[in-house]
């Protein structure tokens, strides 16, 4: 995994509350039995005016040119900002490696659905919550300025505006160390081997015919 | 103390509490399908490691899988789509390869996963369940902890048999009182997800209780937990009491002999103690609700049978205008234009929510002696099993529905997310039992209505949606 410490990104506006997995990643995409090559069909329906399949080579699709990550001046985009409610509907996973293949390295948004919230940070992708407030002050501020970056800065739990205003985010202390170190959950829960086996002893007692 | 159900159950498999707020989770029970899990045994290969409990596993293949008798009879190798057939081949070889029971493409018991695990006694009251997919909270109706989840956690559940949780907080929703006949299970959850909106739940878990929620048997109670996700929660709830018992019962992981005593006189432990404290409350009037549909492209866009399609200039907010506008264009629809009058193309009864018998049951007995509308394109009926395929069979509801003209299909998701050769055509509308009806959800363009089984029926008869109370 990724390891996420500082970030200076540019900002894409995504004005929509309650975007659901199926509009992140549409169904179709999730045939493929990687983790990886899922880019070029992030939010599908909203950046092509076709039906898109899988394996097709994306560049001769015809785009729809007002969809905002289509927009020159937000290419190449690392932060995504967000409405409220982002990532609800089903628990692919394929909806944060569409969005860290794409580039995305971080979303802000005032609230996130759980199974995607618990999802991203596995994969590297920072969750930002900031209040609805201050999310609709950076709407209108990234779509006033081109070129709009925020720095993010995730052991200061920060984010600096260009103008040097400092907002700071919640995270908690376990994902926050996963994510700076690139840890992966496996690995650190394994070495709670031996708790998990007192427990399943303990269990088998009450509970035998879970484990007959 | 008193406590709640979800403290019990997290209480009884809390492994281990960590310093920094989250939890070691046991989980007794993980179902496994063909689109969220190829990546996790890869996973696992990559690191050399095995899974920690073999038999707390079970898969079947569900969302690919096709559903025509036609491309069934094959097996794996007559999957025609060959991203389908490939991923259905890769549980298949993964399920080998590590030694996980599977009930494969043709297996009498294949089925979606959530309809399976219940059927099969493998999801039980008190038990921890997880499965890759959101739906999962649908075995929750067993007093069992059910989440969805990711493909990571899928492989960290399979590595480890635990999880990494923080506890959620209690949300009750209280539903007394007595249904009018024709209104189900599923009114009264879409009912709860337009009064609280799709993120009313999210970071609780959602226990539904009361007079109207006890009278509902196993079948009702799962529809209703299956869309806690749709309300934002991640797990849905019910107590135990003796409907669950008697589902159990003699299902063949089900426990038995002394084992089977043991266990109940545990289960009958699993409900919220009456003094319990929820973090939240909502209460219902089940007398009040009345045959809901899905105007719109989220759950929460729902309307009574007799009401209309909101006008946007009566939105409550800047951002409910918008999004209320967006969903008017793309479900074709106008403001205040009356349900009864939206016209269908397809209809489809089946998904984790309504493919159980009872849900067939209650179609057919609409359906019976009657005929699908000439306009319709196609009406699909996929029973969500092998096993309820055969029950209905038995009951002669198949006979039922393709003498009215519906198809009766081999079992699997369909249509609910239209991963196989099951989907709408461009600005179709359908009426569809199952459970979301995002963009795109069942095909592209497609627009989605959602409603009860015996609403989707009466819609097919009709060609437009009509209340089934005046059926
Ligand atoms: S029936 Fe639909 S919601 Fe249920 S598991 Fe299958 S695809 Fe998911």
């Amino acid at each position: 995994m990724q390891k996420f410490t500082q970030l200076n990104g540019l900002v894409a506006p995504l004005d929509r509350a309650n975007v659901d997995t199926d509009l992140i990643i549409p169904k179709q995409f999730l045939k493929s039995i990687k983790r990886t090559g899922f880019g070029p069909n992030l939010f599908d329906e909203l950046r092509y005016l076709d039906e898109g399949f899988p394996g097709q080579d994306c560049s001769q699709r015809p785009v729809n040119k007002d969809f905002v990550l289509n927009q020159p001046r937000y290419q190449g985009s690392e932060v995504l900002l967000a409405r409220k409610n982002f990532g609800c509907g089903s628990s692919r996973e394929h909806a944060p490696w569409a969005l860290v293949d794409y580039g995305f390295r971080a979303v802000i948004a005032p609230s996130f659905a759980d199974i995607f919230f618990n999802n991203a940070p596995k994969n590297g992708l920072l969750l930002i919550q900031l209040d609805e407030a201050t999310v609709e002050r950076l709407f209108q501020e990234v779509e006033a300025n081109e070129g709009y970056r925020l720095l993010v800065d995730l052991p200061a739990q920060t984010v600096t505006t260009p103008s040097g205003e400092v907002l700071s985010f919640e995270m908690d202390s376990f994902r926050k160390h996963c994510l700076i170190e690139g840890l992966d959950d496996i690995g650190l829960t394994l070495k709670d081997a031996d708790a998990i086996k007192a427990y399943e002893a303990k269990r088998a007692e009450q509970t035998p015919w879970i484990f007959s | 103390m008193a406590q709640t159900l979800y403290d019990k159950l997290w209480d009884a498999h809390l492994v281990k509490q960590r310093d920094d707020g989250t939890a070691l989770i046991y989980i007794d029970r993980q179902l496994l399908h063909e689109v969220t899990s190829p990546q996790a045994f890869e996973g696992l290969r990559l690191a050399s490691r095995k899974p920690w409990r073999l038999n707390a596993n079970l898969a079947t293949p569900d969302h690919n899988v096709p559903t025509t008798l036609k491309e069934r009879s094959a097996g794996v190798s007559g999957i025609e789509d060959e991203t389908s057939r490939i991923q259905v081949q890769t549980l298949d070889d993964n399920c080998d390869e590590f030694g996980i029971t599977e009930f494969k493409i043709n297996d009498i018991r294949q089925g979606i996963v959530h309809v399976i695990g219940p059927e099969q006694g493998a999801t039980l009251p008190g038990m921890t369940l997880v499965c890759g997919d959101s739906h999962t909270a649908t075995h929750g109706a067993f007093a069992a902890l059910a989440h969805g989840v990711g493909t990571s956690e899928v492989e960290h559940v399979l590595a480890t048999q635990c999880l990494i949780q923080r506890k959620m907080k209690n949300l009750l929703i209280q539903v007394d009182g007595e249904l009018q006949p024709g209104v189900t299970a599923k009114d009264i959850i879409l009912a709860v997800i337009g009064e609280i909106g799709t993120a009313g739940g999210t970071g609780y878990a959602m226990e539904f209780a009361g007079s109207a929620i006890a009278s509902l048997s196993m079948e009702g109670r799962m529809t209703i937990c299956n869309m806690a996700i749709e309300a934002g929660a991640r797990v849905g709830l019910v107590g135990c009491d003796q409907t669950t018992i008697d589902y159990v019962k003699g299902r063949p992981f089900a426990p038995k002999g002394e084992q089977w005593e043991q266990a109940v006189a545990y289960w009958k432990t699993l409900h919220s103690d009456a003094d319990a404290a929820f973090d939240k409350v909502v209460t219902l009037d089940a007398a009040s609700i009345e045959p809901q549909v899905s105007w719109g492209t989220s759950p929460e866009m729902v309307a009574p049978i007799k009401g209309k399609v909101p006008d946007p200039a009566q939105a409550a907010d800047e951002s409910q205008r918008k999004s209320w506008e967006r969903a008017l264009e793309y479900m074709g629809l106008k403001a205040n234009q009356a349900i009864t009058d939206i016209q269908l193309d397809r209809v489809f009864i089946g998904s984790c929510t309504n493919s159980r018998i009872e849900d067939l049951r209650a179609a057919a007995e609409v359906a019976k002696g009657r005929k699908v509308a000439a306009s319709l394109k196609e009406a699909l009926v996929v029973p969500g099993s092998g096993l309820v395929k055969k029950q209905a069979e038995e009951e002669g509801l198949d006979k039922i529905f393709i003498e009215a003209g519906f198809q009766w299909r081999e079992p699997g998701c369909s249509m609910c997310l239209a991963m196989n050769a099951d989907k709408l055509g461009q600005g179709e509308h359908c009426a569809s039992t199952s459970n979301r009806n995002f963009e795109g959800r069942q095909g592209y363009g497609g627009r989605t209505h959602l409603v009860s089984p015996a609403m989707a029926a009466a819609a097919a008869i009709a060609g437009h949606f009509v209340d089934v109370r005046n059926f």
